[in-house]
């Protein structure tokens, strides 16, 4: 990769300095100038340090032991995941959840508050989209991953054929494909849309093949007012269009559980009680990258500290939230007529999933609490510790859904413990850790992770400015 | 269309069971009866079952992990209180149930299965397409009777070791990995009996077709038949047990013995268990 934007890069040090401080009140201080907007947002484009391809090799690697585990899978069966009879689905389902999960907050972020002209969404909602793009994708693969017969997918999808075989329009399944499906389509659409103009100030800024990447993809942007104006309606249809949909994603994807007749399972309250859950942790994932982005491309005066509290508002809210569904759905099981249930649940609690449980409580119910400190939302490292242990717990609430029903379902018979994920299911969740952090850095390394335009939007109008001045 | 219409059809439809009701006047709706009093828990019908219908035998480490291809299962258990013995053995001794799939007329696992491999026959089974199957397993995770087994591993390659396949039964598939499985009612042997009928221009006679297990049970605690033919035996004893196809919760007689498994899931399932009845202090 050649160093291709042509600017002149300022000593580091001294922009820290410069822009370390923003008033408490303001989102971001409104004296930056478009330039230098322009000139600290690409700067995160050019060429990455060595540190970059260390953690890139680490997680391509890590991404190279998954495609091992899923190969070795392939040629001997599902049984060397020691998936068993009744326990069927284990960690790659849960792992699903968690990736569609986290790919909702991107659009709640970049949709929601755009409707609702929340302006410190601007400067933090185009990584957060990336991130719903690239872990939708992820999820989309373990999809196939838990399949018996991965050669078959196609199956699933409602393709014409000369025998006039449908899918089972009946089966949640189904509908998750479909959902899924629209959620990518339309999420990928939003994004690139709302990055066409960024694209345009790259195309101005970049030489050889990226300038001929950038020409192609901002498809010949301008500026003009007329082009602004379609571009405006385009990217608010498209949030109307992606609003209902992000809640819908995850309300289907928790009709595979809620449909079913297995306790713990078919609970009223299940697809509330997942979309929550799936903002909850998209935005403990944002928290992270913001965190890690503010620090390794020096965005202080763009991820500044109100826009993190607003932040982090917003996840302890959803995490109230998250709480109060979860005290329901237990709550109705216990006091509920459904003996078997009720069996399930104190099994959850005291069984072999026990510690899943618990910890889930810990890291999910416990840790958002810590919030309410000032030094946590102040201190950076730790949190970035806390939002990691917020998903983690998220992770582990995926788990002890999935697993204990199994593990204690309706049939005394088929009541099993001890049960376990073999190497190849860690090994398959872990490549799938480090497929996402791959797509991720190489995104943040050819398109601009700041909505640069919008934040123009949000500093002094400095063509009315330099107007007044009499200089243009 | 009026709201109260609407409300009106709406009910109607939720109250009515399409399953159910197409069997109202149909030929074939094959059903079993189990009578759990003459069960001995000598797992002839297991036998019987893996040599009719190529069940792989996985091995002692494999049946640990829990991946056994039992479609005929033979449940043990104790009374109340009793604990597992290891060297000896209650005085009752232990009650035996055989656990297979109860074609149920509603079956969870055919409306969540996404490509529907498994569907409903026009004769009361629920089949299994092995072709159709892309192995997603929902059916087995909605199985309130966890009856359904899976092909975590390619048996073909290593259960019959040469020349062992000579002994696989022509008439039923050999599933590759990856699939999903499970009791069929021995269809091949229905369909064939079914198929001489027809050029006969007949219906199946009572007695002229039965499961391999049913066939291989000693004490005849199985009873296999056709429970649209009102003659059959099967018939007979769902009648005298007054248990219906098509009620959710049955309203008995005390001194009846007949129960279906988990009715109150409004599976519907086919087949009626005889309770066993004992003296408590024996």
């Amino acid at each position: 990769m050649s160093h291709m934007i042509n600017h002149d890069v300022p000593d580091d040090n001294e922009i820290q300095i410069e822009k370390k401080f923003v008033p408490k009140d303001l989102d971001i201080d409104k004296d930056v100038s478009w330039a230098q907007i322009n000139k600290d947002v690409l700067r995160s484009l050019d060429r990455p340090r060595p540190v970059f391809w260390v953690i890139f090799f680490a997680a391509l690697a890590l991404f190279s032991f998954g495609v091992y585990c899923e190969k070795y899978q392939y040629e001997n069966g599902l049984g060397v995941a020691d998936l068993n009879n009744p326990q069927v689905w284990g960690l790659y389902i849960a792992t699903f959840i968690f990736w569609i999960g986290m790919g909702h907050s991107g659009t709640l972020l970049s949709a929601l508050l755009h409707i609702i002209h929340a302006d410190w969404r601007k400067p933090i909602y185009r990584y957060a989209e990336a991130m719903t793009t690239f872990s939708l994708l992820t999820a989309a693969l373990f999809v196939l991953i838990h399949l018996g017969r991965v050669w078959q997918f196609y199956y699933v999808v409602a393709y014409p054929n000369e025998r006039w075989v449908w899918p089972n329009f009946s089966s949640p399944l189904v509908w998750d494909a479909t959902a899924i499906g629209t959620y990518l389509t339309s999420s990928l659409l939003f994004l690139y849309t709302g990055m066409v103009p960024d694209l345009a100030i790259c195309r101005d800024n970049a030489t050889g093949a990226r300038k001929k990447l950038y020409t192609f993809m901002s498809l010949g942007w301008q500026g003009t007012d007329r082009q602004w104006a379609t571009f405006r309606v385009t990217y608010m249809t498209l949030a109307c269009f992606l609003m209902p949909l992000a809640v819908s994603v995850h309300s289907i994807v928790s009709t595979d559980f809620a449909v079913s007749q297995n306790p713990g399972w078919h609970i009223t309250s299940f697809p509330p009680y997942f979309v929550a859950g799936a903002l909850y942790s998209g935005c403990a994932v944002i928290i992270t990258l913001f965190i890690l982005l503010r620090y390794v491309f020096r965005f202080e005066a763009y991820m500044t500290m109100p826009i993190l509290n607003k932040l982090i508002k917003m996840t302890f809210a959803i995490a109230m939230v998250w709480n109060y569904l979860n005290i329901i759905e237990y709550s109705t099981v216990w006091y509920g007529a459904n003996e078997i249930a009720k069996q399930q649940l104190l099994d959850k609690m005291t069984g072999t999933y026990a510690p899943v449980f618990w910890g889930m409580v810990f890291c999910s119910t416990v840790m958002p609490f810590t919030l309410l400190i000032k030094f946590v939302r102040t201190h950076l490292p730790t949190l970035m510790v806390v939002s990691l242990i917020l998903n983690f717990g998220m992770w582990l609430e995926r788990v002890q859904i999935i697993t204990p029903t199994f593990g204690h379902s309706q049939y005394p018979w088929t009541w099993t413990s001890g049960w376990w994920p073999s190497w190849v299911q860690f090994g398959i969740v872990a490549g799938s850790f480090g497929w996402f952090t791959m797509l991720f850095m190489l995104y943040c390394k050819i398109f601009p992770t700041i909505s640069m335009y919008e934040v123009k939007e949000m500093v002094h109008d400095q063509s009315k400015m330099l107007k007044a001045k009499g200089v243009a | 269309m009026s709201l109260n219409n609407l409300i009106k059809n709406w009910t109607s439809f939720r109250s009515r069971r399409p399953y159910l009701d197409q069997y109202k006047n149909a030929d074939y709706k094959w059903a079993m009866v189990i009578d759990l009093d003459a069960c001995t828990g000598c797992n002839a019908c297991t036998t019987a079952c893996y040599a009719e219908n190529n069940l792989p035998v996985v091995g002692k480490e494999r049946y640990e992990k829990g991946h056994a291809m039992h479609w005929l299962r033979i449940e043990r258990y104790w009374g109340e209180g009793e604990s597992v013995p290891v060297d000896m053995v209650p005085d009752r001794g232990a009650q035996f149930l055989p656990m297979m799939c109860q074609q149920c007329e509603a079956a969870p696992c055919e409306v969540v299965c996404p490509v529907g491999a498994t569907h409903h026959s026009a004769d009361g089974l629920n089949t299994q397409v092995y072709n159709r199957c892309v192995g997603s397993r929902y059916c087995s995770a909605n199985c309130p009777y966890k009856v359904r087994y899976f092909n975590w591993w390619q048996y073909a390659d290593s259960a019959w070791p040469n020349p062992l396949e000579l002994q696989l039964n022509p008439d039923v598939s050999v599933r590759s990995k990856g699939v999903m499985e499970k009791c069929t009612f021995c269809v091949q042997r229905l369909r064939e009996s079914m198929d001489h009928a027809k050029t006969d221009g007949r219906l199946v006679k009572d007695g002229e077709v039965t499961t391999a297990c049913a066939q291989a049970c000693p004490t005849s605690a199985i009873t296999f038949g056709n429970l649209a033919n009102p003659q059959s035996q099967v018939a007979k004893k769902w009648k005298n047990q007054q248990i219906a196809l098509e009620k959710d919760e049955q309203k008995k007689d005390e001194n009846m013995r007949g129960y279906r498994i988990f009715e109150e899931f409004r599976t519907y399932p086919s087949v009626v268990y005889l309770e066993r009845v004992r003296d408590l202090e024996a």
